[in-house]
């Protein structure tokens, strides 16, 4: 449905989105997933027509967005990061108004205006003016303005962001829902989001493709490395942390050591493995060896959290060490 | 087409949902209604002086009066315009809508004109609120009607004309602060362009002044209808509307 081929984006000085490609199919939910300022954005104006791309080729539903725009634009519903409203107009207004904005004929324009408040919840404020909204509704009057024309791809650019506890389950039952008969691009850098709602990710940081893959794939492939918080105190005398740590990174196996916590004495740290490497014994001995107290040790599984971290810091590691190189 | 009236539609209604477009109105119909007192009342006692002295004066309303009255109305747009223009594509940039506009299946030029398009009948309703006034003249004098729609028209054509140019500074920027203030020093500049270049002969002077904006009101006013000036206004709106699509086009570019 949606096929980047080597999208390439080049502001004045900057480069947004540098050489990526992925494919979406038709259907699926697909989650793009970046820290802040990594081209998420930039990468969703350019699927719908709204910035053209420097580099690279761009299809949706078999058009290409130079070529074609207006073939995409039909077939495309977009919920940029703020809504795009006008807050001058009450909600049937503004609904109607972008209906006939995508071309809904005039015979289907009240139906479908009915429809999506139906569909996205907002028919119980069908009559007030959009600046009066509290910010839960305006972004399901967003949502509802994106579905209107019945489009083949959604591009939403960070639906959920904003939004208290309550809307933010809501808004995702509704994208859900909404999964089957539309294609649907999301980005958003809560990761749990990703894991409860998409089938794909997409990870991209500084502008560069990081990994795609099933969000299912994604946590298997770091499924052999473990990741355990091990609590620790001193016989006698308050432990030194730094040294304590150090003590830890040198046991054999262990990629990543970060201190958890610290209080009376008691140190916590989490401890991540090399994939495929047992390090629990090794890590209980050392403790030990060191004359201090292992007072728990347990292990907790990675979560995407920490997959996405791994990879976009590694990618900065790598850099960095490019840098330091040449 | 109905694009283009949908976007029109659509400016008018926000126009009209803010105090501005009441403003401009209330502000416009208050000026002019003072000016024609006050010129209406000098040309009164004028022609009783003369009369006292034993002269007749034939009082000519049309000369003496609407014809100067539509020329400072023609001033006074230079002020208005650049409060109807500011917020045209100011106020989406910066609130994020100019994204529905361009990711939906119209065109740049539909969005352009049909903003133009919003923008002139706003300009209409407020030279409406002349002819208010000028309806008491009707009322009780005789003055010929048709130099007044000619005047009428070089005002909408020259208005439209200005409020192109406003369109195209509003698109470069997305505070309405910034729009508005660029727009209302060049249509002093296009206005003053008359005044510095009146006394001076020689070629550069006078195409600058055949630029200025005023110059070719100057016979509509007097109920001229010239060729020339109906086709300077006209390639000016298109102009400034030509070059905003562009701008629209190379801002998609580079932003």
């Amino acid at each position: 449905m949606i096929k980047v081929e080597g999208l390439t984006k080049r502001y004045a000085r900057t480069v947004a989105v540098n050489d990526i490609s992925f494919e979406v199919e038709k259907g699926q939910i697909v989650g793009f997933l970046g820290p802040n300022g990594a081209g998420k954005t930039t990468t969703m104006r350019v699927l719908t027509c709204f910035l053209p791309p420097s580099e690279g080729k761009v299809t949706v539903a078999g058009f290409d967005v130079l070529e074609n725009p207006m073939e995409v634009k039909k077939r495309i519903g977009y919920l940029p990061e703020t809504p795009p409203l006008y807050p001058e107009m009450e909600v049937v207004e503004y609904l109607t108004f972008v209906g006939k904005l995508k071309g809904i004929p005039s015979k289907d324009l009240t139906r479908r205006v009915g429809e999506v408040m139906e569909k996205c919840a907002v028919a119980d404020v069908r009559d007030k003016l959009i600046s009066k909204l509290s910010k839960g509704y305006r972004q399901r009057v967003g949502l509802a303005q994106a579905i209107i024309h019945n489009p083949d791809v959604l591009v939403l650019d960070e639906p959920t962001s904003g939004l208290d506890p309550k809307q933010i389950i809501e808004t995702r039952g509704l994208i859900q829902s909404l999964a089957g008969d539309h294609t649907i691009v999301l980005s958003t850098h809560i990761l749990s989001e990703v894991e409860q709602m998409c089938e794909r990710v997409i990870i991209i940081s500084q502008g560069k493709l990081v990994a795609i893959d099933s969000v299912a794939n994604l946590t298997n492939r770091l499924r052999g490395a473990e990741a355990v918080v091990v609590e620790l105190e001193a016989a006698g005398g308050r432990p030194n942390p730094s040294e304590v740590q150090q003590r830890l990174e040198q046991v054999s196996g262990v990629s990543r050591v970060v201190m958890k916590d610290s209080r009376n004495g008691r140190l916590a740290f989490e401890v991540e493995s090399l994939p495929d490497r047992q390090i629990r014994g090794d890590l209980a001995r050392t403790v030990v060896n060191s004359g201090w107290n292992l007072n728990e040790m347990r292990s907790i599984g990675l979560s995407l959290e920490d997959i996405f971290l791994q990879l976009t810091t590694s990618e900065e590691k790598e850099t960095e060490k490019v840098g330091a190189t040449t | 087409m109905s694009s283009v009236l949908l976007i029109c539609q659509k400016e008018l209604k926000s126009y009209f949902a803010s105090p501005i477009a009441y403003l401009l109105m209330a502000f416009f119909g208050l000026v002019f209604g003072f000016v024609l007192y006050r010129s209406t009342g000098d040309v009164m006692r004028f022609s009783f002086q003369m009369q006292m002295q034993g002269q007749s004066m034939p009082m000519n309303l049309n000369q003496q009066i609407i014809s100067p009255l539509l020329g400072f109305a023609s001033t006074i747009s230079l002020f208005l315009i650049p409060m109807i223009t500011m917020r045209l594509f100011a106020e989406e940039k910066r609130s994020g809508t100019i994204e529905l506009l361009l990711t939906s299946p119209i065109t740049d030029l539909q969005i352009i004109l049909g903003k133009w398009l919003g923008a002139m009948l706003l300009y209409l309703c407020i030279l409406l609120m002349s002819m208010v006034n000028l309806a008491l003249l009707f009322a009780w004098g005789k003055p010929d009607i048709r130099p007044v729609l000619v005047a009428y028209l070089g005002l909408l054509l020259q208005g439209g004309c200005l409020l192109a140019i406003g369109a195209f500074i509003s698109n470069t920027t997305r505070n309405q602060i910034v729009a508005g203030g660029v727009t209302f020093f060049v249509c002093l500049l296009l206005y003053l362009l008359n005044w510095f270049t009146s006394f001076d002969n020689g070629p550069v002077w006078s195409a600058l002044n055949y630029l200025s904006i005023v110059t070719h009101f100057d016979n509509f006013a007097k109920g001229v209808i010239e060729t020339k000036d109906v086709i300077f206004y006209i390639t000016m709106i298109f102009f400034a509307l030509f070059i905003t699509s562009r701008s629209m086009e190379s801002l998609r570019w580079r932003s």
